[in-house]
């Protein structure tokens, strides 16, 4: 007889490196959903055990506690208790610890143990633990806190072994009578005899070298210097969009000679006509033009990712959290911050580990600001086409310069925002505390960070397939039809749809130098920022046959005076344009008032800053 | 570190400079002026290992006011505004 799926959930503190773990428990049998009702993201995973039991794991969200103090946590409450809606209750629970840094960990596991959920202690890194010295007597651990406590190495291949042998072990005999859940919310002495009980219990059972780990120690001495850790800060970062301008260039010729090539065959293969225009306009330059930035897209995660692992992240928000506190924004604010360079959707939702909630809105109607990647593949366009790719001072590219222009700008903007809002909608306001664990730094796990790479890009393909897609077809509709009249010179678009709707649209954006071809790209840009690089290609193709659909830079480069490129450049460090994030917005911030907010100050702000860059530039002599 | 406790003078941790070393001695959150209540900034102190007894030492500081410190909690290093500190008491 088949067993049922076997339900495990994976608890612990932040950086106990829960996830690590959970990566090399299901490797890339992953799935990212969020919890209904709210956006928490909700990780589940699927392995068979040696004895060939199903099972699923879910990546419950960090915590100290159980009190739930952000919806994060209240998710991690709720599933271990079984109040989570639509959630089964877990057959077991799994506490992960760090070998290193038990104390927080048993003080949460001694309140996990009053839910009555069956319970296995997870000693993870234990490799690192042994290194540094220190010993602890498991047996004996085992019996104090009446919980099977097992070693694991999860960056280890076979590391994990012993813990899928206990699973098998206990679920084979997991006892059918329920057990009585005595937890409720902890009074703060009860809090503090638990700590003391936790205390008392590593006394007895594991001994710790007195030193500190030595590298940490000497590495932070920099990082964290009050002056020398800002320029290592700005060090990092710099090299970051280097990286993602430079490094991925090959890659990117190389996808985008791939998709020529496809684009010529289906030209030379299929007949003249609306077919052979649909393909290759349509669907091969439109989503060939997007997929052409998954390297970058791939890098900024890279980065991220690797930062995040190595335990750099928290230090940043150290570094930076009374620097963003003089333009009101809480050092938590960092992370979210961040991560919306590669896109503002994880950013927003990133922000739910602040738990203040003005701090928390501010940040959200923010994160658009800050540059995400969907906006790399504009930038990367303008700037290849209009910026010379010169050297200055011999070793600082020219168009990485801009390119990192262009996101100082974005940061500036965003921290002007935040000192406004602080300054005239919550002026009564209290700064909420930062507290915050600095991790011991570790060597990024290459399987794990590839899992979180793989994860990302793949997303960004599926939009790539679904959203972006749809909007080249119909980009390619509008632009296509009605067709022209036997007989006309005229280049087959001046009778379209898109012409009419462009035109139309025209008189307002000429003050900001924007031609009606740019009008019906930024249409399409609603649904994702990228799109509007994909339907630029589509228009200028149809407009000017074949030859213009192989480079799209060189057209513009012909069609655009470089008051209008600048002035592009301006309008999309704000541009506003991204159903996604607004949606996300209006669903974090459970308004749609704020959503409105956010909408209208980004498109007066684009709109000022491409009037301005527009008109200084054309005074300059650049139109 | 025991040695000194009996004759050092107690201070909040808010006041410590880079170097500190010293023991908790007890939490008093009332004191910290801090936007959380008092239970509620307690508990998080609790939470994070700043419980009585346990060893402290100032690691960093930050650039803008000497503000947040780096403490190290017996054997982890927690990040904290000295606004909040203010309700660590040690010597």
């Amino acid at each position: 007889m088949e067993l049922p799926l076997l339900h495990l959930a994976l608890v612990g503190t932040p950086n106990s490196g829960k996830t690590s773990l959970f990566n090399a428990l299901t490797g890339s049998r992953q799935k990212v959903a969020n919890y209904p009702g709210v956006t928490v993201e909700r990780k589940e995973g699927f392995f068979v055990t040696p004895m060939g039991r199903q099972v699923s794991v879910v990546d419950l969200p960090g915590t100290y506690s159980l009190r739930g103090r952000s919806p994060d946590e209240e998710i991690t409450r709720d599933f271990v208790l079984g109040k989570a809606t639509g959630e089964t209750v877990p057959d077991l629970v799994l506490c992960v610890a760090d070998s290193t840094n038990l104390r927080l960990t048993i003080r949460l596991l001694l309140e996990l143990k009053r839910t009555g959920r069956p319970m296995i202690l997870v000693l993870n890194m234990f490799d690192i633990a042994t290194r540094r010295g220190v010993t602890v007597d498991v047996a004996r651990l085992a019996k104090e806190l009446g919980v099977p406590v097992v070693t694991s190495i999860a960056v280890r291949k076979g590391g994990t072994a012993d813990l899928l042998a206990l699973t098998d072990e206990i679920s084979a005999k997991l006892a059918a009578e329920p057990q009585e859940n005595s937890w409720r919310t902890l009074s703060v002495a009860e809090l503090r005899a638990t700590q003391r009980e936790a205390d008392r219990i590593i006394a007895d059972c594991v001994s710790l070298p007195a030193r500190p780990d030595t590298w940490t120690a000497r590495i932070d001495a920099i990082v964290l210097h009050p002056v020398g850790g800002l320029v290592v800060l700005a060090l990092i970062l710099f090299v970051m969009f280097q990286a993602v301008f430079a490094w991925a260039q090959p890659a990117m010729d190389l996808l985008k000679s791939g998709f020529d090539m496809i684009g010529g065959l289906v030209q030379a293969t299929l007949p003249d006509g609306l077919l052979q225009s649909f393909l290759q306009n349509g669907v091969i330059a439109g989503v060939g033009s997007v997929i052409v930035f998954l390297p970058q897209i791939i890098l900024i995660f890279l980065f991220i990712l690797l930062l995040e692992d190595f335990g750099y992240m928290a230090r940043a928000a150290f570094l930076m959290d009374r620097i963003m506190g003089g333009a009101g924004l809480h050092g938590r604010a960092f992370i979210p911050l961040l991560s919306s360079f590669a896109c503002a959707i994880p950013g927003i939702m990133a922000t739910r580990v602040i738990d203040n909630k003005r701090d928390r809105l501010t940040t959200i109607l923010i994160a658009p600001l800050m540059t995400c990647s969907a906006r790399i593949p504009v930038y990367t366009l303008i700037i290849s086409a209009f910026i010379p790719a010169k050297d200055i001072w011999g070793f600082i590219n020219l168009q990485g310069l801009v390119m990192f222009g262009l996101y100082a700008t974005g940061i500036a903007s965003a921290l002007a925002v935040s000192f406004l809002i602080k300054f005239f909608m919550l002026r009564d306001y209290a700064p909420a505390p930062f507290m915050l664990e600095l991790p011991d730094y570790k060597m990024p796990r290459l399987k794990s960070i590839a899992i979180g790479v793989y994860t990302r890009a793949k997303m960004f393909l599926y939009r790539a397939g679904t959203t972006i897609f749809s909007m080249m077809v119909l980009i390619w509709f509008l632009a296509s039809f009605p067709q022209p009249p036997a007989g006309s010179t005229e280049p087959a678009i001046d009778f379209s749809l898109a012409a009419i709707i462009g035109k139309a649209i025209e008189p307002l954006l000429a003050p900001v130098g924007f031609n009606w071809q740019i009008a019906v790209a930024l249409i399409p840009g609603m649904a994702a920022r990228e799109v509007a690089v994909a339907a630029l290609g589509t228009v200028y193709a149809i407009e000017g046959g074949k030859e213009a659909a192989e480079q799209i830079g060189q057209v513009l480069a012909t069609k655009w005076s470089l008051a209008t490129a600048l002035s592009m450049l301006a309008w999309y460090i704000f541009a506003p344009q991204c159903a996604s994030t607004l949606a996300v917005i209006r669903r974090e911030t459970g308004s749609w008032t704020w959503m409105a907010v956010t909408f209208g100050y980004m498109l007066v702000l684009a709109y000022a800053a491409s009037f301005v860059t527009y008109n200084v530039a054309v005074a300059l002599g650049a139109g | 570190m025991t040695d000194s406790n009996e004759t050092r003078s107690q201070m909040p941790l808010g006041l410590a400079q880079r170097g500190y070393t010293g023991v908790i001695q007890h939490l008093a959150a009332g004191d910290a002026g801090s936007a959380l209540s008092d239970i509620e900034l307690e508990s998080r102190l609790i939470e994070l290992g700043f419980v009585e007894g346990a060893r402290v030492e100032v690691l960093h500081e930050g650039l803008v006011g000497r503000d947040p410190i780096a403490v190290r909690v017996d054997n982890i290093t927690i990040a904290v505004r000295r606004r909040e500190a203010m309700a660590v008491i040690v010597a």
